[in-house]
């Protein structure tokens, strides 16, 4: 059994704490039960089942912290760990940053879990692929794509009385279609919590339609354009920029960090319709009520209206500059409007609509210039209508340049980054002056 | 080459990273898996026993963050049950958990075969009974004290503090796949694969500016011991800056990049336009990697990856013509699993196949691809070519990039006269920001360090630069390629591929080698 219920996993960490001789110790639980299928060429490729779970002691003398773990949970070898724990901490060097252990905290629930996505099984997973196999396999085309759920709960427990628990479930859905040529290529992809609200069959329909009608792609020369990001292009574009780190930012090695010295903390970044915050309760994007650090997660402003209004202090950071520890975003939640990606297009006289971006690098940190290319789906418009599919580029722009370029910005949607499978809430966005700096033969 | 992957466990007791599995248990328990799928309707099961360590060892300044070991242990079963692939795995290593995991593997097989597709098809492959390989080493990282390891990257970084540096971060990172594969081919296989990776990045701030830039260290992961770390003299390479054959020197090189660091914030910006470019192998080894590593490998090449990393412009028709220019005459390159020092060298691959080396670019022509058993038959193979990997036991293998390497060439050729002959040039050293498309036409590259060359000389530092490039065309621009004199490897730690992504290690090596005429970019930019 990988998953444990609050109640389970409290009573095996109070039987390990009870172990404890050390000056401080924390007990942590964690495990995870899930599977996935990929497919290619319109037929399974490989596909996996997979359970885990793992109990870790952390004993501290000082500022000397020993960790060792275990995956036996007989009270023999829940002794011994502890035991080792302890020994490996009498051995290590101090670590000036250690904070000590946090007392109990009130952690809201959670609402990450989702009994259906934890009933899935090999057959339902199939059955969900073969809804997709439908599309392609009826438009002629050629399916690659990726599902995967999984459940997972953590808990932990210290010696200064803290206790947190959470459980959550997700599933991911991608896939890409292609013409027999090799000459159009259509993407979706989903996230959700709850896998009832995933659609394979809808998903790829809309990735064949991208593909369809992709074919016949033009070359147009590289330059500064106005473009229509679709969200899952915006997602990972933005990714980038969501380290809102006082850390780094005061130590003047951030895009947060400010010429002369300081941060950019409430300064105006970026364009006032920009709004981005975390929210563990927010019911389209559920995270966990507590951090890494045991500090409990409220919904955070991030930037308001284009201005900074948060930085991320951990509780060696904050203790060392005198504030209050805040922890990092648990999720991003970007404000958007009302308008559909049809709307973005009617109202837009030149410019490129862009389904899916790829390969995105920093090249510089301190600008946060970001290089990376087009795919599965770039199209010229005109006159606020699509004109016709363009050859795919490659651009060097960076978000927060791109964010103060922003004339738009259409309904938000739950969105995975195509790289890291992180959801995020963001909208599509209209932005002008982009910067693509060549053309790429890709398909 | 995505992202870093995790893949690490659990956290353990140093000690306990030198304790082994008997191989006897281990059989006993591979039967089980084995018997229990055959019995069950698989025509063919493999299994992985994996014990996968890693030992860390974080600073920054003069601050020790963190020094942990850890632990992976389990099983991962993969069958073929009426035509289709299955796999399971778990951590439950016991033969309960072996005939649980194998009847999972059939079931996942057997529900997946529902959807239909071509029945997998696996080259013929001979089982070797009972054998093992070891990476060969003389000094085995998990045995060497964590404080000797912590003494080391506390006096890099205090080089770095006295030299003027704002921050240094460095960090050891030691790898140990104990890995056990079985068949019902009939193998057995047991090997102990150890890998090492020294680095830090060094920081200089310019406040008054607001600006800063970092240099990296010039080490390389390697498939080797501790005794990477030894420096020695005739495994330098001497010139602009020191650079590192199979021994690395981390004082030294932390040293000049201490200095380098002031000096990039200080360098002038490159002027955009045509450079002929002298390409080190500390930075070519990763051009290497993405333009010639992942189009040629097979799976990409027939659309497996077409989700996620994406296709392949060198397609079948390219390899069957024969006479696909893929390069210059000079471009020679291979696929090497046997490589000593690399990254990739094991002795079987992870579906028991031998490793070997063979060309995939010949005098400039497409020659060959990287397979595995279920796609050798695709290019008329008989055999593996031993290409098969997974991260740890819980994630199924296939097919990965074996150590790709750029041939050095054959006329007696040093860098220095290689540089004589430049007009206008860039000279880079190290590895930077990298990214290419989805059939891997378009690249961009930037580098750690950035020197013009006038005439035949350098002549200062440049900063802000990247190049952008077509495949086919670099490679043909490829003008020269010094000799074996100046081979390094280089590599990555962490080279991501498929769903669920999984991490691998790979080498490339070469010699210095000149690109003429290629487009560099500046890639200064300011934000409010």
């Amino acid at each position: 059994m990988a998953i444990l219920t609050k109640e389970e996993a409290r009573a095996l960490l109070k039987k390990v704490l009870a172990y404890s001789k050390a000056e401080e110790c924390e007990v942590s639980i964690n495990g995870s039960e899930g599977g996935n299928i990929r497919y290619a060429l319109n037929a399974v490729s490989t596909a996996g089942d997979v359970s885990t779970m793992g109990l870790a002691v952390t004993s501290v003398y000082g500022k000397k912290a020993g960790t060792a773990t275990i995956d036996e949970f007989s009270d023999a070898a829940l002794e011994r760990v502890v035991r080792r724990s302890e020994e490996l901490a009498q051995l290590a060097p101090p670590n000036p940053e250690y904070m000590p252990m946090l007392g109990q905290s009130e952690f809201k629930e959670e609402i990450t879990f989702n009994p259906t996505t934890a009933a899935m099984t090999p057959d339902s997973r199939a059955e969900l692929v073969a809804k997709s196999l439908e599309v392609t396999k009826k438009a002629g085309l050629s399916a690659a794509g990726f599902l995967e759920n999984s459940t997972g709960f953590s808990a932990v427990m210290n010696s200064k009385g803290l206790f947190a628990y959470t459980k959550g479930t997700d599933v991911t859905f991608s896939v890409t279609t292609r013409n027999e040529a090799g000459t159009a290529s259509g993407y979706a992809a989903r996230g959700f919590t709850d896998v009832s609200k995933l659609d394979t069959f809808s998903a790829t329909k809309i990735a064949s339609t991208k593909c369809l009608s992709s074919s016949g792609a033009k070359a147009i020369e590289p330059g500064k354009y106005t473009v229509i990001l679709e969200p899952v292009a915006a997602t990972y574009m933005m990714e980038n920029m969501f380290r809102f780190d006082a850390r780094s930012a005061e130590e003047g090695r951030s895009f947060l960090s400010k010429k002369g010295g300081g941060t950019r903390l409430g300064e105006q970044l970026v364009d006032p319709k920009v709004t981005i915050y975390s929210d563990p309760f927010n019911a389209d994007l559920p995270s966990s009520t507590w951090s890494g650090e045991g500090l409990p997660r409220e919904k955070t402003m991030w930037i308001d209206k284009g201005v900074v209004k948060n930085l991320s202090y951990s509780r060696y950071w904050a203790d060392k500059k005198g504030v209050k520890p805040l922890p990092g975003p648990g999720n991003i939640i970007m404000e958007g409007g009302d308008a559909s990606i049809e709307d973005l297009i009617k109202s837009t006289e030149r410019g490129i609509l862009v389904s899916r971006l790829w390969y995105i690098r920093m090249v510089d940190p301190q600008s946060l210039l970001l290089t990376g290319l087009t795919r599965d789906g770039t199209f010229y418009i005109e006159n606020g209508k699509i004109k016709f599919p363009v050859k795919n580029f490659r651009f060097n722009e960076s978000p927060v340049i791109m964010l103060n370029n922003l004339e738009a910005l259409g309904k938000q949607e739950r969105s995975i980054s195509v790289e890291s499978y992180r959801s995020y809430l963001i909208p599509p966005m209209k932005i002008r002056d982009f910067t693509f700096s060549s053309l790429s033969d890709a398909v | 080459m995505l992202p870093d992957l995790s893949a690490f466990g659990k956290t353990i007791d140093p000690a306990q990273a030198l304790e082994r599995v008997d191989v006897a248990v281990k059989k006993e328990l591979a039967d089980v898996a084995l018997n229990t799928a055959k019995s069950n309707g698989a025509t063919y099961a493999d299994v992985r026993i994996g014990r996968y360590l890693n030992q860390f060892v974080v600073t920054r300044e003069n601050k020790v963050l963190n020094v942990a070991n850890t632990e992976s242990y389990g099983i991962g079963i993969r069958v073929i049950a009426n035509g289709c692939w299955g796999f399971a795995a778990t951590n439950d290593v016991t033969k309960e958990g072996m005939a649980k995991t194998a009847l999972k593997a059939v079931a996942v097989a057997k529900a997946n075969a529902k959807i239909g597709g071509a029945p997998v098809q696996l080259a013929p492959q001979k089982g070797y009974g009972e054998v093992s390989w070891k990476t060969p080493l003389t000094k085995n990282a998990f045995e060497v004290p964590v404080k000797e390891k912590v003494d080391l990257l506390l006096n890099a970084n205090g080089i770095a503090m006295a030299g003027g540096a704002n921050f240094v971060n460095s960090v050891m990172f030691a790898v140990n796949e104990q890995k056990y594969f079985a068949s019902t081919d009939g193998s057995y296989i047991d090997q102990d694969v150890h890998r090492l990776q020294p680095s830090f990045t060094v920081t200089k701030i310019d406040p008054s500016a607001g600006s800063f830039e970092t240099r990296r260290s010039l080490s390389s992961p390697v498939g080797m011991g501790y005794e990477y770390l030894d420096a020695l003299e005739s495994e330098k390479v001497g010139g602009i800056t020191p650079r590192y054959k199979q021994r690395y020197d981390m004082l030294e090189d932390i040293k000049y990049a201490t200095k380098q660091a002031a000096e990039k914030i200080k360098a002038k910006s490159v002027e955009p336009g045509k450079y002929d470019l002298v390409l080190d192998p500390s930075h070519l080894w990763l051009t290497i990697h993405e333009s010639v590593g992942h189009p040629t490998e097979l799976d990409r090449v027939l659309g497996y990856e077409a989700n996620f990393a994406g296709t392949s412009f060198l397609t079948l028709d390219k390899w069957k013509s024969g006479k696909f220019n893929f390069g210059s005459k000079a471009v020679n390159i291979v696929g090497d699993k046997t490589q000593v020092g690399s990254l990739g060298a094991v002795g079987y691959d992870d579906e028991g196949v031998k490793c070997k080396k063979w060309d995939i670019i010949k005098d400039g022509i497409l020659v060959n691809y990287q397979a595995i058993r279920d796609q050798a038959h695709i290019i008329g193979l008989t055999e593996s070519q031993g290409c098969c990997y997974s991260q740890s036991w819980q994630d199924v293998q296939f097919q990965r990039m074996p150590n790709v390497s750029l041939l050095p060439g054959k006329t007696p050729l040093s860098v220095d006269n290689m540089i004589k002959n430049v007009e206008k040039g860039v000279y880079i050293i190290g590895d930077g920001s990298f990214s290419i498309d989805q059939q891997r036409y378009n690249f961009q590259f930037g580098g750690q360090l950035f020197y013009e060359i006038k005439e035949g000389k350098i002549v200062g530092m440049l900063n802000d630069v990247a190049y952008q490039a077509n495949t086919q065309e670099f490679w043909n621009s490829c003008a020269q390629v010094c000799d074996e004199s100046d081979y390094r490897l280089g590599g990555a730690f962490s080279d991501g591929k498929g769903q669920p992504a999984q991490s691998s290690a790979v080498s490339h090596g070469s010699s210095t080698a000149l690109f003429k005429g290629v487009n560099v970019i500046n890639t200064k930019r300011k934000i409010g």
